[in-house]
């Protein structure tokens, strides 16, 4: 399939503008909110810091957000990219399979049962949450005689993820005190996280982002079917055990962060697609930057929608994605 | 010796399977026991002697108030929702000719659980108190999941209905109205909170005979259409060029099943709120007991459905008391894992 734009100087210079647009909405996200600020302010809140109310929120609130929002962003979107093409599933993301839900639940469990509040640990919990339910997946979409169909796989994670859903309900309503914590964060949200919070989990995304930039020939081979990929000398079960990995680093990572947040993994690859093809030399740095504007330019959109409450930025991406998902589904020749 | 009865008259013949006969009797039995135990078991015991005497008119006054005020609407409700539920879930499977099919599954119980915890949200006063009276839930329960049904519909609907296309669909739609009912219960007043939330995880607690009254007529009116409709369900699940080819007319009766399925699981959830995993494993349970006829199928889901949700209400009263955890837990985090095995178990 080829992308609308052709040329490789075309789609260079589109990706440089791309990248700009990021910056630019990250800047967007530091100088608007419900406190007024200007871009004066903005920009004096770091070369001129006065100790204000309104500089302490730009430096302390607002751009840890937008660069939470950034790397969340990129990540969800590198997962759906790399979780479409192993499973060369059209609507494949770790939202809908569950992976979100899972390191959710674990993280909830690790909250309220046993009291571990220090962000290392629960980087770690969401990875083995986002792992459990992966391999629960797998493992279940690929019973049966007729193998591993990407409609299995996909009722396979949304029995996962409403397992998962459910159990968590559950054990909020078991521990009240601990329902008003994690609500929140539970819809998905980059509010009020900290730069802390960042920290213990970007150098697995970082590792998580070259890999994927680095896997692009494998990626482009497996897309040709398992089994020419596999006579062309490609080691398939490595490589998709190393995809899962990084898919776990990055929807885990993720979760830790910002809680589940949905429908970016969909919507992402598919627009990267349309405009650059099937190469995924192209999709994944495409993909990766689209995801970042996209989460972020949601998450300008959560704070004014119904001021003066912000709206969980999950809700929204959920609302934003839900008509693309649905226009997927129908384009899709399903049997 | 004959594997059927048959039963035959002028104007209908039907026949029955021994087996199947056999199976629903003990099933019927089971349920009873489960019942029984239920009703005295719980924060206050009473003894089977006394649960005897009480229903028979002549216990004392406490298990009376017990008894007949508390337990008995709740073991009627696990009983009616879970019959419910799971057939819902028994005829989705035959439409979809997918084992994982199931209301909640294809989001239909979103719809409803978004209407509730809207209807929860809005008409709440600072004093957490309903403004309104408590029995329109119910009706934005099931206008909930049947808009959600409808919305399914019509959006899968592309020259006809896929049934993968229906999956799809429902699945997107359940995210989004999942986010939205988060959306209601992060915006909403903060005591409405910890409210909906126990009523999204499903639970029959705190069930009184009015519910019962409002759920009892949905059930007895749905299940005997369905009844009726059992054959075009073995017809529709040989595949739609098949049934086609048979004289059916394969959306009409897709629609119409999938209207019954809807309220079905729409008037329960109206009740219960979502208790998850009935009619996925309802159903499944009930295939490997007595096959894929659907004349059989039918009735024994909703045994099995009934059965699943006393055990789970039951687990849930004695198991942490005296905390009570949701019905819909224990269906959840014994559904899932079981039903992962059965798959297994079938197809190795």
């Amino acid at each position: 399939m080829n992308g609308v734009i052709q040329s490789s100087k075309a789609k260079i210079a589109i990706l440089a503008l791309a990248v700009l647009l990021l910056a630019v909405c990250m800047a967007l996200s530091v100088v608007f909110g419900y406190t007024d600020t200007s871009w004066k302010t903005a920009v004096a809140a770091f070369t001129d810091f006065n100790g204000s109310n309104q500089h302490l929120i730009i430096r302390n609130a607002r751009l840890p957000r937008a660069l939470i929002g950034a790397a969340v962003g990129i990540s969800l979107a590198l997962a759906g990219v790399l979780l479409q093409a192993v499973t060369r599933n059209p609507i494949a993301s770790t939202d809908i399979f569950g992976l979100n839900a899972g390191a959710g639940f674990f993280i909830v469990m690790a909250v309220s049962f046993f009291q571990i509040s220090s962000l290392q640990q629960f980087t770690w919990i969401a990875f083995l949450g986002a792992t459990v339910s992966a391999l629960a997946v797998y493992i279940l979409g690929s019973a049966g005689r007729s193998g591993l169909t990407p409609i299995k796989m996909t009722l396979a994670g949304a029995v996962i993820a409403a397992m998962f859903a459910s159990l968590t309900q559950g054990m909020l309503v078991a521990n009240q005190k601990a329902l008003e914590e994690v609500l929140f964060w539970l819809a998905g949200s980059i509010q009020g996280r900290k730069l802390e919070f960042l920290y213990p989990v970007l150098p697995y995304l970082l590792i998580a982002w070259i890999g994927s930039l680095l896997m692009f020939r494998q990626l482009n081979t497996f897309l040709l079917g398992e089994d020419v990929a596999k006579s062309l000398g490609q080691r398939t079960l490595l490589f998709k055990v190393l995809a899962g990995v990084l898919i776990v680093l990055l929807a885990g990572g993720s979760v830790a962060v910002a809680g589940p947040i949905s429908f970016i993994g969909i919507v992402v690859p598919h627009f990267a697609r349309y405009l650059v093809g099937n190469d995924h030399r192209w999709v994944i740095p495409f993909s990766a930057v689209f995801g970042g504007i996209l989460l972020i330019t949601a998450d300008i959109g959560a704070r004014y929608i119904v001021l003066p409450e912000e709206v969980p930025v999950g809700v929204m991406t959920a609302l934003i994605g839900t008509p693309f998902f649905i226009h997927i589904a129908r384009k899709g020749s399903f049997k | 010796m004959s594997k059927y009865i048959t039963a035959r008259s002028k104007r209908f013949s039907f026949l029955i399977e021994k087996k199947t006969l056999f199976t629903s009797l003990i099933l019927i039995f089971i349920t009873m026991a489960i019942m029984s135990v239920s009703i005295g078991v719980g924060e206050l015991y009473i003894s089977p002697l006394d649960v005897i005497k009480s229903l028979t008119g002549t216990g004392a006054g406490i298990n009376n108030v017990v008894i007949h005020e508390f337990r008995l609407p709740r073991i009627l409700i696990a009983v009616i929702a879970g019959a419910s539920l799971s057939l819902a879930g028994a005829i989705l499977q035959g439409i979809i000719r997918n084992p994982l099919a199931s209301p909640d599954m294809l989001g239909i119980t979103s719809g409803a659980g978004f209407a509730a915890v809207t209807f929860i949200t809005v008409f709440s006063s600072q004093s957490n108190n309903l403004t309104v009276s408590i029995g329109y839930l119910p009706v934005a329960a099931v206008t909930g999941a049947f808009l959600m049904g409808a919305l399914i519909y019509l959006l899968a609907w592309k020259r006809g209905i896929s049934p993968v296309r229906l999956i799809l669909i429902g699945v997107g739609l359940m995210t989004a109205a999942q986010a939205l009912t988060t959306l209601m219960i992060v915006l909403g007043p903060i005591y409405a909170a910890p409210q909906a939330t126990i009523w999204l995880t499903g639970t029959v607690y705190a069930t009184n005979w009015k519910d019962v009254y409002s759920l009892l007529p949905w059930f007895l009116i749905l299940t005997p259409l369905l009844l009726a409709f059992a054959r075009k369900l073995n017809v529709q699940e040989l595949g739609d060029d098949v049934s086609a080819s048979l004289g059916h007319s394969v959306n009409k009766n897709r629609f119409l099943l999938l209207l019954i399925s809807t309220a079905l699981a729409g008037s329960a959830v109206a009740f219960t709120g979502a208790i998850g995993f009935v009619g996925l494993v309802g159903p499944h349970i009930a295939r490997r007991l007595v096959g894929s006829s659907f004349g059989a199928l039918l009735p024994v889901s909703g045994f099995l459905g009934a059965i699943i949700v006393l055990l789970a209400d039951l687990a849930g009263r004695t198991i942490f008391s005296p905390l009570e955890v949701p019905a819909g837990v224990f269906t959840a985090a014994i559904g899932a894992p079981y039903f992962i095995y059965l798959l297994f178990k079938n197809h190795g």
